[in-house]
């Protein structure tokens, strides 16, 4: 292949990572081809269902505004939801401030949601077109197979037959980074280290899923919901979109593994359960999926995501995190994208490259957010958050509600709350130290 | 209507496009035989693995491509876990 035909850089994969880092590098002149397995821009990319807009703004200012006003973003989340669920009872908690309408940092004249809920794939065809507009050479429907390297460099990428040159190649593939893992950069991906997400799209008239979540026509909610997963680690969540609801559940594989039911029937039982189903009810199911997403937090993270000639970005490196009431995957993904461009607009080459990239990712504070949520996966780690304590919230909601004989004293039924969840005091103890860590 | 839905009625939902050509996730059935637990019966979102008479049942067409079963596999039962040749497999509308 000869030098004209080398390009500036190659991207693979066209989720908001790779979109992100195309979009900057193309923006400023250079020859980006972005390499998408999916026939089209948005086919398989897959979340649970809300971005942080933060890091979209910081790719280009207006750009997350400018992405709503198009239809490329959901609903402004308004409202926030803690939900409990033991077998037959549930419990919620809502949480609605101006605040979230109001970003941290954002000019307080100006209305800027903090988040929005988000379908992934037509958020991802958004961005795609937009980067096609900046000039990207998106290249849908090529799956990569393998890495060309030259001595120690990498060089170009193959597709079947086919083989592209360039100065760089940004491997932004996903969670199960098979690119990253084939450059010897060891993937955190294990069934430890992951959830496994399902998720169903139940599409409702809009005015009904406003009565039901208690939001007006611009607003939106977002729910997490602890003590839907069997017991198993993991836990749900809901988001009101424009006109569907995303109803979602993750589970730890490795846990999963070591029981008997089968995750699909357990979700079943959350869609149906009767604090979810009143919710949904009457509506139509118009999407069915899966997929993993990394739950290890900072522990997950590459600490050499490059080599000569290549860098990772997104999830591949490992970035989100998850503190069970906030899961941020899309925005880390816009920001290390970011952070690859930039590096690359430095004309920094080889190990000097890479090195700079990892600056930028100190730089635009990625890194730190996660490490302030490194401690998380110890708290959410214990068993009892999945089972023990949601049914300890909510029994003692029932005993708060219930009117008997009056024989027994609302403390001592409170301690049997308590007792029938099967916690220890130690275990709850211990619990509490891990979540005060955490935080 | 919402109801208890099976795996099966919900990829029916979804966009496939199948690679009749290749399949993406290959099963050692004499692996797969000694595998006692057998935990990718549990785990797949899509529910595709499925045991009958004692032996693993799979299809890879309604395959979401999570990549779940490669990470719980035991026995060394799947010997190729591939995403779908380029245009092939699930087609997410809303993801
Ligand atoms: C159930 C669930 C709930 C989640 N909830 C949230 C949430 O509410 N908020 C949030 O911010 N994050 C959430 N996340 C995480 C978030 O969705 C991801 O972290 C984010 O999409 C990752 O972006 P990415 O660009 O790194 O990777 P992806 O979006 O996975 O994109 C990778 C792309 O690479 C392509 N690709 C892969 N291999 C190849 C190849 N060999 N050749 C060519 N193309 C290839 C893929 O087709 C894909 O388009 C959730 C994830 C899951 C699974
Ligand atoms: S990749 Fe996921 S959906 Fe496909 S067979 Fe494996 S577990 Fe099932
Ligand atoms: S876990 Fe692996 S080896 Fe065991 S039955 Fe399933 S596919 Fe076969």
């Amino acid at each position: 292949m000869s030098a004209e035909e080398k390009f500036d850089a190659i991207v693979i994969g066209a989720g908001p990572a790779g979109l992100a880092c195309a979009y900057a590098l193309a923006r400023e002149g250079k020859e980006v081809v972005l390499l998408e397995r999916g026939s089209s821009a948005g086919e398989k990319n897959y979340t649970g269902g809300r971005m942080y807009s933060h890091a979209l703004d910081a790719l280009e200012p207006g750009l997350c505004e400018e992405a709503a006003a198009q239809g490329a973003l959901e609903r402004r989340v308004t409202h926030e939801q803690i939900m409990c669920l033991s077998e037959n009872s549930g419990m919620t908690i809502d949480y609605t401030d101006g605040g979230l309408l109001h970003r941290a940092g954002s000019d307080p004249a100006v209305e800027v949601p903090q988040s929005w809920t988000v379908l992934h794939s037509k958020f991802n065809a958004w961005f795609a077109s937009k980067a096609e507009e900046a000039g990207v050479a998106l290249a849908p429907g090529v799956r990569v197979d393998s890495l060309i390297e030259e001595g120690d460099k990498i060089v170009g990428v193959r597709a079947g037959e086919d083989e592209l040159y360039a100065d760089v190649v940004v491997a932004a593939d996903g969670v199960n980074s098979f690119i990253a893992a084939s450059a010897g950069l060891a993937p955190a991906v294990n069934a430890h280290s992951v959830g496994v997400g399902i998720k169903e799209v139940i599409e409702l008239p809009e005015s009904v899923i406003e009565d039901r979540f208690q939001i007006d026509k611009d607003g939106g909610a977002a729910r997490v919901v602890l003590g839907c997963t069997a017991g198993i680690p993991g836990g749900g969540a809901i988001y009101t979109n424009r006109n569907t609801i995303s109803l979602a559940c993750v589970f730890n594989p490795a846990h999963a593994a070591e029981q008997k039911r089968r995750l699909p029937d357990i979700f079943q039982e959350f869609k149906m359960h009767p604090a979810i189903y009143p919710l949904i009810k009457g509506g139509t199911t118009v999407e069915y999926g899966g997929h993993l997403v990394m739950e290890n937090g900072w522990r997950n993270v590459m600490r050499t995501p490059y080599r000569d000639g290549l860098l990772v970005a997104g999830e591949a490196a490992g970035y989100v995190i998850n503190t069970g009431v906030i899961i941020r995957g899309i925005d880390l993904a816009i920001l290390s994208g970011t952070a690859a461009a930039q590096a690359i607009l430095t004309g920094a080459q080889g190990k000097a490259l890479g090195q700079e990239y990892v600056r930028r990712l100190e730089l635009c504070k990625l890194n730190d957010a996660m490490r302030a949520a490194q401690n998380w996966p110890d708290f959410m780690a214990s068993p009892r958050l999945f089972s023990a304590y949601p049914d300890m919230g909510v029994d003692m909601l029932r005993q708060l509600f219930t009117v008997d004989d009056g024989a027994a004293s609302l403390k001592k039924r409170l301690i049997g709350s308590v007792k029938r969840s099967g916690a220890g005091i130690m275990d709850m103890v211990r619990d509490a130290w891990r979540a005060y860590k955490a935080l | 209507m919402i109801k208890k839905t099976d795996t099966t009625e919900l990829l029916g939902l979804n966009k496939f496009q199948v690679d009749e050509e290749e399949a993406h996730i290959v099963l050692d059935k004499a692996a797969c035989a000694k595998c006692t637990k057998k935990p990718c019966l549990v785990v797949c979102p899509a529910g595709l693995y499925t045991e009958k008479n004692g032996e693993i049942v799979f299809d890879y067409a309604g395959c979401l491509e999570c990549g779940t079963c490669r990470l719980v596999c035991e026995y060394g039962g799947i010997t190729k876990w591939e995403y779908p040749r380029g245009t092939f497999g699930i087609a997410f509308r809303l993801g």
